[in-house]
């Protein structure tokens, strides 16, 4: 059992006008076994919270803090991060280019576990991600998201989540830009690993349709930088017939 | 990755009552058609359509250096060099010790049996086989060179081993070197040109691919810091030919490789690949000329390059001619730069010349693409640390022109030396 813990973190980019405040504000507490979605319009902060515990430089934490058992994960470079257990499953992937994903696969499971994976059971279990998510098996030489559709790209990042099975799972809108089967797909992934007992799941979306498949413990909804209501599953629903209107009135207010 | 991409594809469909398309695309009926003009010419760097001076085969040749004139920096082919670096190659007298040649067995054994080296005078009837020089440079060593090494990989051997053609320089005088490979009809053969040490040399590298033969050339460039190379490499590809080139450029101040393929049979294949890595300062420069002169003949191009460092500067010039004459013509040809680090600057332009439409295929492909922060942010994102992201970057887009050589314990060789690049550039 492991906790996530994030108390009052404040959070800033640096822009031409200066500093901004993104973030102001925010504590979350997830355990192993709980899956939290994150809601809220665009713009509130939401993709910040991600990028932040995954430790992209852009983001600078102004104050408050991340703890993952009690361990301070904002002295963590970003690989000491996923190598703490944390996994980002990223909005926008990027395309690496001279790395095949099979090498990548490789070497990031090597680099996670300390030692490299015993060959054939790797081969093996990377085949089977890979045909349980849809993913041709020509892309395992193909370079790491190079010439991959959106939802190819998703795809991938579940591939990976699968494959590393990290203790918290950071989903940036995975859900963004995926058609219904897709959707499907990418949701059985992460269902699948979640089924293991042995991962939370912190799950940032725009829209209340990925929660279909993925049955949220906790709803949080950001606006402007900071948690405007929380509860059960009950409020995604809410959200889907009343929209995020509400609250942007009462911030401007 | 920022990518700028560049990309052409002519095909040749056979359709009924299009097949005198090819006289159409031939530069002297530039009006004929509306395929002429600026779709066949538009990423040529010259004037325009008939205009003999801006295509590939309308470049003078000659032996002699002075025909060229003297250099101004603002010919198309010298237009990236910095000239000044060349200390004098393009200018004065190339009468100083040009690296020895040694001639052996991979790492130093013994030649394979039938091999013939020899050290032939300037009259010799190899020389020249292979073409005219096709700049100020080549020829100015052309007319200074005493002796040329002529290595002959006999008709019909099969050699087991490689060649190993060591070029040392001991001294940075300007000098001139002239060297030939022969590989005889239906011979097989690898051949490595292996330059080392400090010089300032010109040089020829003619190599005469007769009918049949299937000959590897590697020409590896790791030069010590101060060295100024500027070699010309002209192949003749035969009948049923099938040769390789590899250029490996990682040392040197200056390295500027100029490899020519004419195919003079019809039936050859030509493939040529590269592969640089530069360093703060260092100038490499690759320019490439596959002369479809004849039908049925395919080749394929691909230079990969990585640079870092400030003012580190690669050039690649990949210019294909598919001429009238030069039916069912297969081509591709493709440049790839990484750039690892601010300060760095990749020139690459591939010029693609067709003259007639009844081909296989041509096509070419340009892109540079920088290996930046979100790059790192991913790999390290998965537990990579920071070190390895880097190499692991590096290492898997150059492999690809390292597993060509085949040639294990030079590709372990270079490997290792890749690695010391990485090393050097805190990568």
């Amino acid at each position: 059992m492991s906790t996530l813990e994030i108390k009052d973190l404040h959070v800033s980019i640096d822009t031409e006008q200066g500093s901004k405040e993104i973030l102001k504000g925010v504590s979350l507490t997830i355990n192993t076994g709980e899956i939290h979605a994150i809601m809220g319009p665009n713009g509130s902060g939401k993709s910040t919270l991600a990028s932040t515990i995954a430790g992209h430089p852009r983001y600078t934490v102004d104050s408050g803090s991340i703890t993952l058992d009690g361990e301070d994960v904002l002295a963590m470079s970003v690989d000491e991060r996923a190598r703490a257990g944390l996994f980002l499953a990223m909005q926008y992937p990027v395309e690496v280019p001279g790395v095949t994903m099979t090498n990548f696969l490789r070497t990031a499971k090597t680099a996670l576990d300390g030692e490299a994976p015993s060959l054939r059971h790797w081969t093996k279990d990377v085949k089977e991600a890979m045909s349980q998510l849809r993913i041709d098996a020509d892309f395992a030489q193909r370079n790491v998201n190079e010439g991959f559709s959106g939802g190819e790209k998703k795809r991938v990042e579940i591939l990976q989540l699968e494959l590393f099975k990290p203790k918290f799972a950071i989903m940036d809108e995975t859900d963004s830009g995926l058609d219904v089967d897709a959707l499907k797909v990418v949701s059985e992934g992460h269902n699948r690993v979640h089924a293991d007992g042995a991962m939370g799941t912190l799950l940032i979306t725009h829209y209340t349709r990925i929660l279909r498949y993925i049955k949220p413990n906790f709803v949080h909804v950001f606006v402007d930088g900071k948690i405007a209501e929380e509860g059960g599953p009950e409020l995604a629903d809410r959200l889907e017939e009343e929209g995020y209107d509400r609250y942007l009135t009462a911030a401007k207010a | 990755m920022t990518e700028i991409t560049e990309k052409a594809r002519i095909g040749a469909p056979a359709i009924d009552g299009f097949t005198e398309e090819g006289e159409n695309l031939s530069p002297l009926n530039a009006a004929a058609g509306p395929l002429a003009g600026a779709s066949a010419k538009s990423h040529s760097h010259g004037g325009g359509v008939g205009v003999p001076d801006s295509s590939r085969a309308g470049r003078l040749t000659s032996y002699k250096a002075d025909d060229f004139g003297q250099l101004t920096g603002r010919e198309e082919d010298w237009r990236f060099t910095p000239l000044k670096r060349l200390r004098g190659l393009q200018s004065d007298a190339l009468v100083g010790t040009a690296p020895t040649v040694t001639v052996s067995g991979p790492e130093g054994a013994e030649l394979p049996a039938g091999v013939v080296v020899e050290t032939v005078g300037r009259d010799d009837a190899r020389i020249g086989v292979a073409g005219i020089p096709e700049d100020r440079v080549s020829a100015a060593a052309w007319e200074a060179f005493k002796e040329a090494t002529v290595v002959t990989i006999p008709a019909e051997a099969q050699l087991e081993t490689g060649v190993a053609v060591v070029i040392e320089g001991t001294s940075t005088e300007l000098s001139a070197q002239h060297v030939v490979i022969v590989a005889e009809k239906f011979s097989k053969a690898v051949v490595v040109l292996d330059h080392k040490g400090s010089a300032t040399v010109s040089q020829n590298v003619e190599i005469d691919v007769q009918d049949g033969a299937d000959l590897t050339v590697v020409s590896v460039q790791e030069w010590a810091d101060d060295a100024v190379h500027a070699s010309s490499q002209q192949t003749r590809v035969g009948r049923d030919a099938k040769f390789k080139h590899v250029t490996v450029t990682l040392g040197g101040d200056l390295v500027r490789v100029t490899p020519s393929t004419r195919f003079t049979g019809t039936g050859g294949d030509a493939e040529m690949f590269g592969l640089y890595f530069a360093d703060a300062g260092q100038h490499l420069e690759h320019r490439l000329f596959v002369d479809h002169a004849v039908a049925n003949c395919k080749s394929r191009v691909l230079y990969k390059g990585a640079l870092q460092g400030k003012n580190a500067h690669t050039v690649w010039v990949g210019d294909v001619l598919i001429r009238k004459e030069a039916e069912g013509t297969d081509s591709y040809e493709a440049n790839r730069n990484l750039v690892l680090t601010d300060g760095a600057r990749a020139d690459s332009v591939p010029n693609l010349e067709i003259e007639t439409g009844l081909i296989e295929g041509a096509g070419h492909a340009s892109t540079t693409g920088r290996f930046d922060d979100e790059h790192l942010f991913y790999l390290m994102a998965r537990g990579i640390p920071e070190d390895v992201a880097r190499r692991l970057v590096v290492r898997g887009f150059l492999h690809e022109i390292i597993q060509q050589i085949r040639v294990p314990a030079l590709e372990e060789r270079l490997n290792a030396s890749l690695e010391r690049e990485l090393e050097a550039g805190n990568l």
